[in-house]
């Protein structure tokens, strides 16, 4: 009696699993190639091997000249403002030379350089710490070398922003939507708890546009290819010297700045 | 066995219902978290690592201590601590169950957590932390619950239990690794950017772990027929005396290196702890006192007369666990965070709703440990014939 009402258990639990299988099995079995998915690109996207952004720092002296790069960044990805300085979220803004370069002696610098407001953004490092260490790939290193957030995958650990040499990543430590002063529809607003950061316009280059800063910099920032030796952005790096901030770590930060 | 924590004296009844009491007001402030975010505690985007992640790392260290009293038993055959081995790896097990909670509470979009087994990582140390975490639990309640079984039926343990045992032991070392390979690997971070990181959690978890389980023998004999045994607690008190130099060696160590070759990004944070930087230095008191707390327990603990007075050992405990917890579960962790990669202080001061969730995190780890000693001391007394 034991033993038959044990086997009967096992043929119904059986055949239960093979009945809620089938339905499993024949999405799969359908899905040959001609339901896959397809992705088609643009055709005016800008494509690079490696993108990368040279600042040249003697065209933009003052915060003045930063104001509009930061505010046209800052309108269309939906960056929220927060009066709490522990919940700020920053992708472009601006910082003094010794604090963006801390590792170079600043002593008797320059008084021009020593105060000069230096624009300071995610490096998209060739070797990105952050990528390295996230647990679930929600940052990631596109093929163009963009570094990039995944904000529906990400799981809010943070280790990210532990990683990053460059304090270029925030954290959205409560709700953003209602601190943002416009909503702009056409890129994604966040929700609490993602970490985001600067994505090198990643959605502009997609439909043929270059970054909102670079556009409106009039020239002062300079963005290409850095594996095109013909490109715009190495044709400066050949012409003027050029540093980058902390380049002794090996993370290979692909924004330059002419000083 | 498990129906053993389900009676108890008034007094257990009545520590178990203050505990859930304390539960009950670290989940309200859970949800609250959960509906606000984490900008309800004060961990900020310069120190975005704050309390929580500073409490799982400490408590790694507590658990790994386990294998203090399973090395010698198993591999020495050390007989006096086959007493008090079934203490050791259930409080591990309570320990780790707060590592898990205390990682649970610190994730911004904890309804995701699966992602980590959906999305595997391998390069990330957090994807290792997580399987030897778990697999170190689970280590520790198979063990731990078939050792006692066998000794409760009055057989000896199954075979098959012997490689896991073995296994516990360098798993033990893995847990504390890991756990410190999560900040030791990370550029730009000067204070946590040291090879001897690992090794100094070790120590620190050698004498903080072994500490506090002197403390809970002394509590167990107090509270119940079961004597975890004078020779015991010594032996621990002399584990605890040399972890404890060790691990001051090590971290005097590190003072020499950063002072001695004066590099900025390794002086800093080390000045921001002990004396303060750019005008702030909230952690300074802490700091201090947890070196003059550590440094107080060791003359006690190497001194063998004043180690072997039990009061004064319980005391140069609680100075030793309260200093390791000073210094990994305060400054290690937003030490490492000030200055900033932009060389600026902002400071980090966990919030009210903060400490209610990190205490309610601590009281379902206590629950945990009570219930499990509680079955744990009941065999006991039952095999010896005390009840």
């Amino acid at each position: 009696m034991e033993s038959s009402r044990r086997s009967f258990l096992k043929i119904a639990g059986i055949s239960a699993l093979g009945l809620g299988a089938k339905p499993v099995l024949d999405v799969m079995a359908s899905s040959g190639e001609a339901a896959k998915p397809k992705t088609m690109r643009n055709p005016n996207a800008l494509l690079a091997k490696r993108w990368g952004m040279v600042i040249d720092t003697r065209k933009l002296k003052t915060e003045e000249d930063l104001k509009p790069l930061i505010d046209i960044c800052n309108k269309i990805h939906n960056i929220p403002h927060f009066d709490n300085p522990h919940h700020e979220i920053k992708w472009i803004w601006s910082e003094e030379f010794e604090n963006d370069f801390p590792m170079q002696e600043a002593s008797f610098l320059d008084d021009r350089l020593k105060h000069m407001p230096f624009l300071t953004l995610c490096n998209h490092c060739n070797q990105p710490p952050c990528v390295r260490v996230c647990p679930t790939k929600a940052t990631f290193k596109r093929e163009d070398g963009i570094v990039m957030m995944d904000y529906h995958r990400c799981i809010g650990c943070r280790f990210c922003m532990a990683a990053c040499p460059y304090g270029s990543r925030s954290f959205n430590f409560r709700d953003p939507r209602p601190f943002i002063k416009k909503l702009y529809t056409k890129y994604p607003t966040r929700t609490k708890g993602v970490v985001e950061k600067c994505d090198f316009c990643a959605e502009r280059l997609a439909v043929g546009e270059m970054p909102a800063c670079v556009e409106v910099s009039k020239g002062a920032l300079a963005f290409g290819d850095l594996d095109d030796p013909n490109s715009e952005v190495r044709k400066l790096l050949r012409d003027n010297y050029t540093i980058r901030r902390k380049p002794a770590l090996g993370t290979g930060p692909s924004v330059f700045y002419i000083v | 066995m498990l129906e053993k924590a389900l009676t108890g004296t008034k007094r257990y009844y009545g520590w178990m219902a203050a505990l859930l009491v304390v539960i009950g007001v670290g989940f309200i402030c859970y949800l609250w978290q959960f509906r606000f975010g984490l900008g309800l505690t004060g961990m900020s985007r310069d120190v975005s690592w704050g309390f929580y992640v500073a409490q799982f790392t400490f408590l790694v260290g507590v658990a790994a201590s386990a294998v203090m009293v399973v090395l010698p038993y198993y591999l020495h055959n050390y007989k006096a601590f086959g007493r008090i081995t079934i203490l050791g790896e259930f409080l591990a097990v309570a320990a780790v169950s707060m590592c898990i909670l205390f990682i649970f509470v610190d994730l911004g979009q904890p309804i995701r957590i699966m992602n980590v087994i959906l999305h595997p990582t391998p390069n990330s140390m957090l994807f290792w932390d997580m399987i030897v975490l778990n697999g170190y639990l689970f280590l520790n309640i198979i063990v731990g619950w078939k050792v006692l079984e066998a000794e409760r039926n009055n057989v000896a343990p199954a075979g098959w239990l012997k490689p896991l045992i073995y296994l516990s032991i360098p798993w033990a070392v893995s847990i504390h690794t890991v756990t410190a390979y999560l900040y030791c690997g990370l550029p730009g971070r000067g204070f946590w950017l040291t090879a001897i990181l690992a090794p100094r959690f070790l120590a620190s978890a050698f004498a903080a772990g072994p500490a506090f389980l002197i403390l809970l023998c002394m509590i167990v004999r107090k509270v119940t027929k079961f004597d975890p045994g004078k020779e015991q607690i010594q032996s621990l008190g002399k584990v605890v005396a040399y972890a404890t130099c060790v691990s001051m060696f090590f971290f005097l160590c590190e003072v020499f290196v950063a002072l001695y070759s004066r590099i900025p990004e390794h002086t800093e944070h080390l000045k921001y702890l002990f004396v303060g930087l750019h005008g702030h230095g909230v952690l300074v008191p802490w700091m201090w006192a947890s070196v003059i707390l550590t440094t107080v327990a060791i003359i006690l603990l190497v001194n063998p007369v004043t180690r072997r007075n039990e009061t004064v050992l319980a005391l140069a405990c609680v100075a030793v666990f309260v200093g390791t917890w000073i210094d990994k579960g305060l400054g290690m962790i937003s030490g490492g965070f000030v200055p900033n990669p932009f060389n600026q202080v902002t400071e980090y001061v966990p919030t009210l709703p903060e400490l209610a969730i990190s205490i309610g995190v601590w009281a379902v780890g206590f629950l945990i440990l009570t219930a499990l000693f509680k079955i744990a001391v009941t065999v006991k007394e039952e095999v010896e014939g005390l009840i």
